[in-house]
C-alpha cells in the first residue's frame, strides 16, 4: 500500500499549470470583483469598506439609476431579439439543411457561418456604413426604394433594433451549427416511421425533433443569454461607449465600461466599486438564470 | 406518386430560403471588398457596384503605415501564445482528470467547466487591478494569461472528455513495459489526442484573435496595440476617408477568414463541440 500523497502527488503535478492560470486569472478576479462591490475607492490604499452603498447609488442616485434600468431594459431587448430572431432563424435553416435528400448542406453551411469570423468591430463598422442614410440611403431612392431610407442607427426608435440585428447576422451561424450536428444525431428510423404515420414537416418537428433536441436548444439558450448580457463590441463600433442616440443603445456592457473602467465623461475617474456592483448583479442574475435552465434541459442528456 | 416524390426532394422552396440568407450574407462582404477598390469620393457614385476604376491606393496607404503590421504583428504574437498554452494546459489536465479517479479530480473538473458559463469581463475591474500589480499595463503580454484562463473550461472540456474514451489497453501495455506517467502521456497520449487539441485551438482562435475588450481595457501604447484595437484608431484616423477604412477592415478580416474557407469543417465542429455533451 503506497502513501496516500504519493496517489495525489503527480496528478497535481499535471493539473497545477492550468489549475495556476485558471484561478489567478478567471476564478479569484470574479470572486474578488463581488467583494470590490462593497468597497469605494480605486485602489488598496484608498480603498473603503461601504456596505451596500454601491448598490444603494446604482438603484436610488437619480442620474445613475436612470442609465442603469434604461441599459437593464435595453441588454434585455437585445437579448431577446437574439433568442428569436437568431436563434429562430437558426433551428429553421437546420431543418432545412438536415432534410435527408437536401443538396447543397455543406456550401450553405460554410456562407452562414462566414459572418461568425469576422471580429465584431468590423461586422459593426461595415454596416455603420451600409446603414449610412447619406450613403446607402440616395442609392435606396435612386432605385426607387425613398421609404427604405432612413437614419436607422440616428433614430432611438430603431437604433437598438438595428444594432441588435446586425449582431444576430454575425453570429447565426453558432446556433444553426449547433442544431445541425444535434438535428443530424437523430435516429433516422424515428423519422421514417413517423413519416408512416403521416406526420407531416410540422407535426414531424414539434412533436419528434424538437423534444429531442431539447438539451441543445437549452445550451443554446445558456450561451445567448451569457454571451449577449455582456455585449459591448457592436454598440462601441455602430454608435459609442455612450449608447448614441441618447442612451438607446446603452447595454450593461457599455454602462459597466463607462462606469466601472472607462470613468464618465467628464470627470473621467473610474468608479470601481460600482463597476463591480454592476459586476455583481449580473454574475447574480446569470447564476440565477442559467442554472435553472439548464437543469429543466439537461434532464437525462 | 414517383414524380411528386421527386419533386419533394427538390426542396425549391428551401433552396430559394437559403439562397436569399446567402445573399445577405454575402452582399455586405461584396459591398465591403468592392468599395475598398475606390477613392474617398467614387464610392458614393454607385454603393454596391464595382469601381470604375480601380484604385489600389487605399491598400498601399494602409500597409505602408507602419503601424498596421506592429499590430498586426502583435495580435499574431498573442494569439500564438495563448493557443499553445491553452491546449498545454488543457491537455496536461485533461489527461490526470482522466486518468486520475478520486473525489478532488471531479470536484476540479466541474471548478474549470463552471467557467464555460461565467464570461470572464465581469472580472474585468480584479483584473485590471492584478494586470496593472504585474507590471503588465499597457503591455501585449497582459493578454495571453487571460485568454488561457478564457480558453480553459472548454478546452479542459474537450480534452478530458476525449483522453476518457481512449481504450484502456493503451495504458495497461505502456505501464507493462514500465512507461511512467509522464512517458504515458508524451509518448501514448500526446500522438492520439492531436484531433481534440485542433478542436481546442480552433475553438478558442476566434474569441482570442477577434477580442476587443480587453486590449481596450488594457493597452495604450500605440507599440502594444493589437490589430482590432489598431483597428479603432485607424478609423477614426480615416474616418473621412470611408475607402481608406474598408481596406482597413478588409485586410482585418482576412486572416481567419482565409483560415476558415481553408478548414471550414474543423471551424465548425470546433465551435459545434458545446452541443455534444460529455
Amino acid at each position: 500500500m503506497r502513501p496516500n500523497h504519493a496517489r495525489h502527488l503527480p496528478w497535481l503535478l499535471y493539473l497545477a499549470p492550468a489549475l495556476l492560470v485558471y484561478t489567478v486569472f478567471m476564478a479569484f478576479p470574479l470572486i474578488d470583483s463581488l467583494r470590490l462591490s462593497l468597497f469605494s475607492g480605486n485602489n488598496q490604499a484608498t480603498r473603503i469598506f461601504v456596505g451596500l452603498e454601491n448598490f444603494k447609488r446604482l438603484f436610488s442616485d437619480p442620474e445613475i439609476s436612470t442609465r442603469y434600468w434604461g441599459a437593464f431594459f435595453n441588454t434585455w431587448k437585445f437579448f431577446l431579439v437574439h433568442l428569436v430572431v437568431q436563434n429562430g432563424l437558426g433551428i429553421f435553416f437546420a431543418v432545412l439543411l438536415t432534410h435527408e435528400t437536401m443538396k447543397g448542406r455543406h456550401i450553405y453551411q460554410t456562407i452562414i457561418f462566414i459572418p461568425t469570423t469576422f471580429a465584431v468591430l468590423i461586422t459593426g463598422y461595415l454596416w455603420k456604413l451600409m446603414l449610412n442614410p447619406v450613403w446607402a440611403g440616395d442609392f435606396l431612392v435612386s432605385i426607387g426604394l425613398p421609404f427604405l431610407k432612413h437614419p436607422y442607427l440616428g433614430d432611438t426608435n430603431t437604433a437598438l433594433w438595428a444594432v441588435s440585428l446586425v449582431s444576430c447576422w454575425q453570429w447565426l451561424g453558432i446556433p444553426t451549427m449547433m442544431f445541425v450536428a444535434a438535428l443530424r444525431n437523430i435516429n433516422i428510423e424515428l423519422l421514417e416511421a413517423a413519416r408512416l404515420e403521416g406526420a407531416g414537416n410540422v407535426k414531424t418537428f414539434w412533436y419528434i425533433k424538437l423534444p429531442l433536441i431539447k438539451p441543445v436548444v437549452g445550451i443554446i439558450a445558456v450561451l445567448t443569454f451569457v454571451n449577449n448580457f455582456n455585449a459591448f463590441d457592436i454598440v462601441f463600433a455602430m454608435e459609442n461607449v455612450n449608447g448614441a442616440p441618447e442612451y438607446s443603445t446603452d447595454l450593461i456592457g457599455t454602462l459597466f465600461y463607462r462606469y466601472g473602467i472607462a470613468g464618465q465623461h467628464p470627470i473621467g475617474i473610474p468608479d470601481a466599486g460600482l463597476g463591480a456592483a454592476i459586476a455583481t448583479i449580473t454574475f447574480l442574475l446569470l447564476i440565477a438564470l442559467v442554472i435553472p435552465t439548464l437543469r429543466k434541459t439537461q434532464r437525462g442528456a | 406518386m414517383r414524380v411528386s416524390l421527386r419533386k419533394e426532394n427538390r426542396h425549391i422552396v428551401s433552396h430559394i430560403v437559403l439562397l436569399l440568407w446567402t445573399f445577405v450574407v454575402l452582399f455586405p462582404i461584396w459591398t465591403l471588398v468592392i468599395n475598398s477598390f475606390k477613392t474617398r469620393l467614387t464610392i458614393y457614385d454607385n454603393p454596391f457596384w464595382i469601381p470604375n476604376t480601380w484604385n489600389f491606393s487605399n491598400y498601399t496607404t494602409v500597409l505602408h503605415n507602419g503601424d498596421f503590421f506592429t499590430y498586426f504583428k502583435n495580435s499574431f504574437l498573442v494569439v500564438s501564445i495563448s493557443l499553445v498554452l491553452v491546449t498545454l494546459f488543457a491537455s496536461l489536465a485533461g489527461y490526470a482528470l482522466a486518468r486520475y479517479k478520486s473525489r478532488i479530480a471531479t470536484f476540479l473538473y466541474y471548478f474549470f467547466i463552471a467557467g464555460m458559463m461565467i464570461p470572464i469581463k465581469i472580472a474585468s475591474i480584479k483584473l485590471l487591478e492584478i494586470v496593472r500589480a504585474l507590471g503588465l499595463l499597457n503591455s501585449i503580454y497582459a493578454l495571453p494569461p487571460i485568454y488561457v484562463a478564457m480558453g480553459l473550461p472548454v478546452g479542459v472540456f474537450i480534452l478530458t472528455t476525449f483522453i476518457k474514451e481512449l481504450p484502456e489497453d493503451l495504458y495497461e501495455a505502456a505501464i507493462i513495459d514500465g512507461a511512467s506517467s509522464g512517458k504515458i502521456y508524451t509518448m501514448v497520449i500526446l500522438p492520439l489526442i492531436r484531433p481534440a487539441l485542433a478542436t481546442t485551438a480552433i475553438y478558442n482562435l476566434i474569441p482570442f484573435w477577434n477580442d476587443l475588450w480587453f486590449p481596450l481595457i488594457f493597452i495604450n501604447d500605440e507599440r502594444h496595440k493589437t490589430l482590432l484595437l489598431g483597428v479603432t484608431r485607424l478609423f477614426g484616423q480615416y474616418q473621412t476617408d470611408w475607402s481608406k477604412v474598408l481596406a482597413v477592415l478588409t485586410l482585418s478580416a482576412i486572416p481567419v477568414l482565409a483560415l476558415y474557407l481553408a478548414m471550414s469543417s474543423q471551424f465548425i465542429k470546433g465551435v459545434t463541440v458545446g452541443s455534444v455533451k460529455g
